[in-house]
């Protein structure tokens, strides 16, 4: 079907070599490479790591990547579209004490859940109509946000740490799926991921981020409503990061104000590792989830094989910085291979040209 | 008053009034103002906030974040970010304890030389992955926050070096004053004025406010951009060590998690006193004056006996405020702009 075409505008010849020989994009692209990397260093950890591949590991690693990777979609959709959310670690710390008070003022267990989740949802919206409407910089306002936010969650609950949770709700929030050793909050977690993939991938919404993220102005002329789509994804991000606090305190039975503090370059790096870039348009949700579960799982391999914490921070670092140098490499390698191979093709035909 | 006038007439700029809407026009005003009723209101209310003990405490406190947020300024100006300055400070401050710990006599000068050289060599590691990779600093510098912080781990380990350890005059500089400002102060003040000069008066000061406007336009002018978004990280740098090393002055216990968490507070030091985030405009004098803010207000909260608990969202709802007057005056400059060029068609 492209052959005539091709053959009566005399094309064919200009890039012989561009040809797609390195095969469809899903398995060369930068997101697959991230889930290569996350098999190769599992297999490698359960043959030479003892204990690594039990039940037991995947019961605590899972546990504890949940909290970064619930966070961690939201923000991937975020960070795509060119923005930033850094209040989400004071959102969990906020919905955390909300619950605990809640909690100890004498509430019931489920209305207190559904208020701490109430709250990070007014975070939520609060961030967005700054952005979203107002039109200020994501990065400015939820560095404002994230000392606000944490700072009512001291107004919150003070000093106090709130721990009598009932025991069968905390029991769940590290109970495990039989003998495999899965946590049962893997479930909905795995159906927020679900959804937060199909909206990405799936809907006319989600290209629409892609396209925000390459250009505002040209997203907007498509007509794609800019502002509002920015007010979904920091209404969002305000929920699932105050879910994200509920877990915490019920996992580790404390809410206290200053749970989950930090937590919000850790996610940012794993979105980061995972293939998104920083400057919007590109990223996928497998290969979030690939760059999460890679800093989990090197993080608690090492610590199994007694490396202690000091040096995991400062690998988290290293994988941050490689994971953004290497493309940058690797493009400009490919650009010197295009540019040599184009000077080489221009060569050989030009001559007869100039002087014919 | 004198804006109406010029509303209605407008045909001259150059006409009355000039001097004071160009001081209303200042970035620095709205955080100086607020920083002056601060401390008036403060002082009213507890007369004990202004007495010498208590001016020496507030500048004490400021110092080490002036310092971080002037340096700060100089990168953010140009369309960067240093997120690494908390992680650098702490090494330096570490590395000050160390070496005090291990030879007691070394001159102080030579300390404070050795820790900004110590200081520069990190920042430069961070401008030359930023430039020679392009990859935005955010994420450089977010991934070098924790490779400087795993360092000082590493090399602290569990240990901490206590102010006894350390020469008796080094530590009397965050106590003796003179012209009643503690000497460490006086260093910052110093140093704060320096650079300021050099942000408003130099060839090099001038070309990161090009950078962070247009950085396309500052290369077809002729700008080295790589090199002085190199030199600013590398200056932020040398300043965060100085910080590191006058940190260990003042503060008793140095260890693997000094400076943690400091580079949020920084970042919004400099906003709170006027530069853009998105570069090209801001002065270091306004975020030194936004880092003495963010510092007194958490003194005068105490000593108005506000709720400590409260003191945090306060700073918060300070930061949005701030962004808000910027994005007003941006606003209103723009549409300024806009009707002098409709004039002129």
């Amino acid at each position: 079907m492209s052959e005539p075409a091709t053959m009566s505008v005399d094309t064919s010849k200009a890039l012989p070599g561009a040809t797609p020989a390195r095969g469809p994009r899903w398995y060369t692209g930068r997101d697959a490479v991230m889930i290569y990397i996350l098999i190769v260093f599992l297999l490698y950890a359960m043959i030479t790591i003892p204990r690594f591949a039990s039940p037991v590991t995947t019961g605590f690693l899972i546990l504890d990547v949940i909290p970064t990777l619930l966070i961690a979609m939201p923000m991937t959709l975020i960070i795509i579209t060119g923005e930033i959310d850094l209040s989400v670690a004071s959102i969990a710390g906020l919905s955390s004490a909300t619950l605990g008070m809640m909690w100890a003022g004498g509430s019931n267990i489920w209305l207190s859940m559904a208020v701490a989740l109430v709250v990070g949802l007014l975070a939520g919206i609060f961030n967005g109509v700054l952005i979203a409407f107002v039109g200020l910089p994501s990065l400015a306002v939820t560095i404002g946000t994230l000392a606000l936010f944490r700072g009512l969650a001291l107004v919150v609950i003070g000093d106090n740490a709130v721990a009598n949770f009932p025991k069968e709700i905390t029991a769940l929030a590290s109970s495990k799926l039989g003998a495999t050793g899965i946590p049962i909050m893997l479930i909905p977690v795995l159906v927020v991921v679900v959804i937060f993939g199909l909206i990405l991938h799936q809907t006319a919404f989600g290209r629409g981020l892609y396209a925000m993220g390459y250009s505002k102005d040209a997203a907007h002329f498509v007509g794609i409503n800019v502002g509002l789509s920015k007010f979904w994804l920091y209404l969002a991000s305000g929920v699932v990061a105050a879910a994200a606090g509920i877990f915490w305190t019920l996992r580790y039975t404390s809410a206290r104000s200053d749970n989950a503090s930090g937590l919000e370059l850790t996610v940012i790096a794993a979105v980061l590792l995972g293939g998104v870039s920083i400057f919007g348009g590109k990223g996928s949700i497998p290969g979030v989830l690939a760059g999460v579960l890679l800093i989990g799982s090197l993080n608690y391999a090492l610590r199994l094989g007694r490396v202690s914490d000091v040096v995991l921070v400062s690998l988290t670092g290293l994988l941050l910085i490689a994971s953004v140098i290497a493309p940058s490499i690797s493009a400009s390698i490919t650009r010197w291979r295009h540019e040599r191979r184009l000077r080489r093709q221009l060569s050989a035909p030009a001559e007869p040209s100039v002087t014919g | 008053m004198s804006a109406p006038a010029i509303g209605t007439l407008n045909n001259s700029p150059k006409q009355g009034g000039k001097s004071a809407s160009a001081w209303l026009k200042l970035r620095e005003l709205p955080v100086t103002v607020a920083l002056v009723v601060l401390v008036v209101v403060t002082a009213v209310i507890n007369p004990l906030f202004l007495s010498p003990q208590g001016m020496k405490d507030l500048l004490l406190n400021a110092t080490i974040m002036m310092l971080l947020a002037a340096g700060q300024t100089m990168v953010i100006v140009t369309r960067n970010i240093d997120l690494s300055v908390g992680s650098i400070l702490g090494l330096v401050a570490f590395g000050t304890g160390s070496i005090f710990a291990a030879n007691p006599n070394m001159p102080i000068v030579l300390v404070v030389l050795i820790g900004m050289v110590f200081g520069a060599v990190l920042g430069s590691l961070n401008g030359l992955l930023t430039v020679w990779a392009k990859v935005p600093s955010l994420v450089i510098t977010l991934g070098t926050l924790y490779v400087f912080r795993g360092l000082n781990n590493a090399w602290a380990g569990p240990k901490q070096h206590f102010a006894g350890d350390r020469p008796q005059a080094f530590g009397n500089l965050s106590v003796n004053t003179v012209l009643g400002m503690p000497i460490i102060t006086l260093v910052a003040v110093i140093v704060v004025i320096i650079l300021a000069i050099f942000m408003i008066g130099s060839r090099p000061g001038r070309d990161l406010y090009a950078i962070g406007s247009d950085p396309e336009a500052a290369k077809l002018f002729g700008i080295n951009v790589s090199r002085r978004v190199f030199t600013a990280f590398l200056i932020n740098g040398a300043l965060a060590g100085l910080a590191g090393v006058l940190y260990a002055s003042r503060f008793n216990a140095v260890g693997a998690t000094t400076g943690s968490g400091l580079e949020l507070d920084v970042v919004a030091a400099a906003v709170v006193g006027g530069v853009a985030i998105f570069g090209g405009s801001g002065t270091v004098i306004g975020a030194t004056i936004g880092a003495i803010l963010l510092n007194t207000i958490t003194s005068s909260l105490t000593a108005l006996r506000v709720d400590k608990f409260w003191q945090q969202a306060i700073v918060g709802v300070l930061i949005i405020t701030a962004i808000l007057i910027d994005r007003l005056a941006s606003l209103r400059h723009a549409k300024n702009l806009r009707e002098k060029e409709g004039r002129n068609v």
